[in-house]
């Protein structure tokens, strides 16, 4: 077996360059995803057929459609007629655009979960729609699909290398520059390992969250 | 435009590696997954432990880098090379296979216990139990969650062109450079996917009812344009994909 550890050391300074920029684009897409997926939800549950069914369309499209297609797509077409964005910009959006279908899903999930007579309640309140969403509906929603979203962060990040492939240098991206310029396989290993380091550590909290969420609620 | 030259030699030849490599990293896959979830409710914590490391191990790494890594790195270090194609084969196999392994887990664990224990009462082996009396009970619950984990290995896919295995994506891009107009040919490849996994899902669809009539439940609802995997799973099966639907 061929293991050079002065590769490791040459390596490690870019590898916490791309740890940073790993984790900006978990941090953003994610909170992208967050967002977009309630719109998503809550347009699905539309009254408005004109609205509820192109989002439906549209996020069922996103969802069964490879991540790093669509992000060729935002890079590569997208400039054609829109704004030109930087790699980065691009996979933090395509990362959060295509896990927006999936928090759309979780979020479609909770909601459902929310029992009838809560919905009845607020019409007998005579609650206006926006505070039936904002103070009775969403909190209960939310609160139970905490650890499904946490879920989705984690898978967020095992596709974060992805957004490599268009140029934006997070850790993988990092290592295969460094890799082809030194001749060298290490940095690969090295990444391999981190992402285990990192992913399994936040799968356990996730499980601890769910634990107690279903423990209070 | 993309002319027929480039039609018929790049592009149609990447549909075909598309749907050999999705076979063979399913077929894999589902081995791999037979066998590990059956392993990690074994009565030996030794092999327990050891399929549950294989599971974290495996849901823990991006497939991305695991494919670079047996493509780059395994020739080095262990003087052993693949061919490309074999490399996303059994990057994406052994990936996808841990995730199905928790599938498996779960509904088999969902066997009620009674018979089980009918099977020891009868003198069954632990292999024809699990032959004739868990596995057919446990299957029509494991064909939902597993048609979700077809799409994301057939999404998984695309990554096989990153390793220089000419699939869909790969011919694609090369028609990008060769043509030097990207918006045909990525909506082309979007709409592909999307129409493979169309198909896939009907497929999984007629499985599932074939599964549910074997132990007498009644068929799944919904009809044709009824909506595509992920569905229906949004709370449990989806969680297999990572965090392993510890609360289940």
């Amino acid at each position: 077996m061929n293991w050079d550890w002065e590769v490791v050391d040459d390596f490690m300074p870019r590898f916490w360059d791309g740890l940073a920029l790993t984790l900006q684009a978990l941090v953003l897409g994610s909170l992208i995803a967050f967002a977009l997926g309630l719109v998503w939800a809550m347009a699905q549950r539309s009254d408005l057929r004109a609205i509820r069914w192109p989002v439906t369309a549209f996020t069922e499209f996103v969802r069964n459609t490879p991540l790093l297609v669509q992000l060729f797509f935002l890079f590569y077409v997208v400039p054609e007629w829109g704004p030109s964005m930087s790699p980065l910009t691009t996979g933090i959006i395509g990362l959060g655009l295509h896990y927006s279908t999936y928090t759309a899903e979780v979020y479609r999930a909770g909601i459902g979960g929310v029992p009838q007579g809560q919905w009845e309640a607020a019409t007998a309140l005579n609650l206006p729609r926006v505070r039936t969403w904002t103070a009775v509906i969403l909190p209960q929603a939310i609160r139970r699909v905490v650890p499904a979203l946490g879920n989705y962060v984690i898978a967020m990040l095992k596709d974060s290398p992805m957004i490599a492939v268009i140029g934006a240098l997070e850790m993988f991206g990092e290592a295969e520059g460094f890799s082809n310029e030194t001749f060298t396989t290490e940095a690969y290993t090295i990444v391999g390992v981190a992402f285990i380091v990192i992913a399994y550590p936040a799968s356990l909290l996730i499980r601890l969250l769910e634990r107690r969420l279903v423990l209070t609620s | 435009m993309m002319t027929q030259g480039m039609f018929e030699n790049y592009f149609l030849p990447g549909v075909w590696v598309t749907v050999q490599v999705t076979l063979f990293s399913a077929a894999l896959a589902a081995v791999v997954a037979l066998i590990v979830g059956t392993l990690r409710a074994s009565r030996l914590w030794i092999v327990r432990f050891l399929s549950g490391v294989y599971f974290e191990l495996f849901r823990g790494t991006s497939a991305l880098i695991l494919m670079f890594w047996l493509v780059f790195a395994v020739p080095l270090m262990f003087r052993w090379q693949f061919a490309p194609m074999y490399a996303g084969v059994l990057a994406l196999g052994l990936t996808y296979g841990a995730y199905g392994s928790e599938v498996v887990r779960g509904a088999l664990a969902a066997v009620p216990v009674a018979q089980r224990e009918a099977g020891v009462a009868l003198g069954f082996t632990r292999f024809q139990r699990l032959r004739r009396i868990e596995l057919p009970q446990a299957w029509p619950e494991m064909v939902p969650p597993f048609n979700n984990l077809l799409i994301e290995l057939l999404k998984g896919t695309a990554l096989v062109s990153t390793i220089m295995v000419a699939d869909m994506t790969y011919a694609g891009n090369l028609v990008r450079i060769g043509s030097n107009e990207s918006a045909p040919v990525y909506t082309l490849l979007l709409v592909l996917y999307f129409v493979m996994a169309f198909v896939l899902t009907r497929g999984m669809r007629v499985l599932e009812r074939h599964a549910k009539a074997g132990v007498g439940q009644a068929p799944p609802r919904g009809g044709l344009w009824s909506r595509l995997a992920l569905r229906e799973s949004a709370g449990e099966g989806s969680g297999a994909l990572t965090a392993g639907g510890a609360a289940r």
